[in-house]
């Protein structure tokens, strides 16, 4: 009967494509602004993730990682007499101005690592060498930077410009993840990244540690918090914090909540109310099919083979074109966008949902379908 | 079972057992009765006719024999079995082991082919795909319709779709075949043919067919007539007698 129930269903040439269409338009819209939504969630939490170091030391009421509540410099040796701790170095973080050759000014997000390590640089390089960073008035962009310094024939290796009036000379060209502003990222040492920003008190933003070997991140951060007074977060948590953050003072949770919400709520209504209508102009055929010997259960395995095949077609071709989109539109990351597999699992059961809340409102219907309504003209 | 010796006593053996029945639908001041103490045999090999004015009760009689409709009170047996004592789903396996339908309206699966629709009892039975086709084919064959195995319903005509489902109706080979004014959306001629074929292909000695029509022309096909009125049985007619 399998081939019979498909046949039902793919016979049936307009109800089945506006189902299809239904449940298509219904995942892609889910794919395309659940991914979108993710992007900017990792360009949110990027300042974490592109500096890839397991615990981020610093002011305990910090909200989120673009946020900097400088701390005093004594921070990172407090931090490294924490028993645990393996290395701890200082990392400054700051937007600063830089001036373009035609005397425009651009805002950078600059980043100071510690020049013995250079830990938290970034894992990329595209030209250049890191290491350089080094040697005197050395920096290192980003790809974003290079764009909106002047773009790749003038912001080069070998480049000079200013940064608040100082000179700076391009080392190595990175690729990071972008941030949520969209504020190009400029690398360079912490002592460098001092003395490019104005005096004040405090200037270091975060300490970045790596606990030793058997002691895992989230026990050496309770500990930096227990015996100091700062603040200490995985990456993780961090991140999250981060997310989160954004997600309370922004409507973007909600704008993308709501669009998705509106996903699901169109395909289950085109899904229902079709697979409804399919079954009610049928009701006859299914009733002969009872009256021939057809129990309900037969009939309800019919309804629900017919409805997650097309649910599964859907599925496909809707998580292709949202793909597709991603992959176009959002080419070198000029889109957010991080198709993410517990999202298409997360949609995929959404869409499970769907034929299964329509099926049953057809198998509920069959189930009381007397069979002597056949003789009934 | 309390019937059982009856089935034997002589050399026509009885097929459809049925006593007293009464059906009513609604309650109270709607209430109708519908049937009103009906008593019929059926034997084997019988090509039963079931007539009577509108109202009368056929159809409602045919879907109590059928199983598809709960009497309020009588016996039915058909091969010896009680249908009232049956589970729903016992009484389901039931007709789809030994009873084949006919309707007016045909109720053909509309995007099946001919053969498809034609095979779907024996699908419902668990035969493979193949094999049922093949034996569906056999039958339209059989009732003229071999050139047209491949044609969704709305292709056919509605003499060739009703003969698509009296394929369908004796493709399982049922002991017992209940037809509901097969002819009623056909012309009178294209009714006279299919009747015609009906009675061809599905007399067996084996098998019964109850019939209800209202067309006094196909009565030539009945062994026995039987007028219904008011919910029961008023007169039976035997073929060749006189008309009242
Ligand atoms: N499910 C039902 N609910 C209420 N009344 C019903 C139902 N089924 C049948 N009836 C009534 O029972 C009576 C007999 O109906 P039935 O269909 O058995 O008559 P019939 O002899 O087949 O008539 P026709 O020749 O018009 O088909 C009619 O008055 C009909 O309205
Ligand atoms: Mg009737």
């Amino acid at each position: 009967m399998n081939s019979i129930a498909l046949k039902m269903l793919f016979g049936d040439r307009a109800k089945y494509l506006m189902l299809l269409a239904g449940l298509t338009f219904s995942t892609m819209l889910i794919v395309q602004q659940g991914s979108i939504f993710w992007g900017l969630m990792m360009w949110s939490q990027s300042g974490i993730s592109n500096i890839n170091v397991p615990v981020w030391v610093t002011d305990p009421h910090i909200n989120q990682v673009e946020e900097v509540k400088p701390l005093a410099d004594t921070a990172v040796n407090i931090v490294r007499s924490v028993p645990g701790v393996e290395w701890a170095v200082p990392l400054y973080k700051g937007v600063q101005r830089a001036r373009l050759a035609d005397g425009n000014f651009q805002q950078i997000s600059l980043v100071g690592l510690d020049a013995a390590t250079l830990l938290g640089r970034p894992s990329v390089v595209i030209a250049g060498d890191i290491q350089n960073l080094r040697i005197p008035e050395a920096v290192a962009l980003d790809q974003e930077a290079v764009k909106r310094l002047g773009g790749p024939t003038r912001m080069q290796v070998g480049t000079v410009f200013e940064i608040n009036d100082q000179r700076a000379r391009v080392v190595a060209i990175v690729d990071v993840q972008k941030s949520f502003q969209n504020i190009p990222f400029v690398y360079t040492t912490y002592q460098r990244a001092l003395s490019y920003t104005p005096p004040e008190r405090r200037k270091l933003s975060f300490v970045l540690v790596n606990p030793v070997e058997g002691v895992t991140p989230e026990a050496l951060a309770k500990r930096i918090e227990h015996e100091t007074e700062l603040g200490a977060f995985t990456a993780e948590a961090f991140g999250w914090k981060t997310i989160s953050w954004v997600l309370e003072h922004t409507g973007i949770g909600v704008n993308f909540g709501t669009t998705v919400l509106l996903g699901f709520l169109v395909g289950m209504a085109i899904a229902g109310q079709t697979f409804y209508l399919f079954t009610v102009e049928n009701l006859k055929q299914f009733g002969a099919l009872k009256a021939i010997g057809a129990h309900t259960g037969m009939l309800a395995r019919m309804i629900l083979l017919q409805s997650f095949t097309v649910g599964i077609i859907g599925y496909g071709i809707g998580v292709g074109l949202a793909t597709f989109f991603g992959l176009t539109a959002g080419k070198g990351g000029a889109l957010p966008y991080m198709e993410t597999w517990p999202l298409l699992v997360g949609v995929f059961i959404a869409l499970l949902g769907i034929c299964g809340i329509s099926s049953a409102i057809s198998i509920r219907k069959l189930a009381k379908l007397e069979p002597a309504i056949v003789f009934r003209n | 079972m309390p019937h059982s010796a009856s089935l034997h006593d002589s050399d026509t053996q009885t097929l459809v057992h049925v006593r007293g029945i009464t059906k009513s639908f609604g309650e109270g001041e709607t209430r109708i009765s519908v049937l009103n103490g009906v008593d019929l045999d059926v034997v084997m090999g019988e090509i039963l006719l079931l007539v009577g004015p509108s109202g009368s009760g056929k159809t409602t009689l045919l879907s109590v024999i059928g199983g598809i409709l709960d009497a309020d009170e009588g016996e039915i047996h058909i091969e010896g079995q009680s249908i009232a004592n049956l589970s729903p789903s016992a009484k389901t396996r039931f007709r789809r082991d030994n009873l084949g339908f006919v309707f007016q309206q045909y109720n053909l699966l509309p995007t099946l082919t001919a053969g498809e629709n034609a095979a779907v009892p024996l699908l419902i039975r668990g035969v493979p795909k193949k094999p049922a086709i093949a034996q569906a084919a056999d039958m339209l064959t059989k009732l003229g319709l071999g050139e047209r195995i491949h044609a969704i319903p709305s292709r056919l005509s509605g003499g060739e779709q009703q003969r698509v489902a009296i394929a369908r109706a004796l493709v399982g080979e049922p002991r017992l075949l209940l037809c509901d004014e097969p002819t009623a959306s056909l012309d009178g001629d294209t009714g006279h043919k299919v009747l015609e074929q009906l009675q061809r292909v599905g007399r067996q000695s084996d098998r019964a067919m109850i019939i209800v029509t209202h067309d006094t022309r196909v009565f030539e096909f009945g062994d026995r007539i039987v007028h219904m009125d008011d919910g029961v049985i008023h007169m039976v007619q035997r073929h060749g007698d006189k008309a009242p």
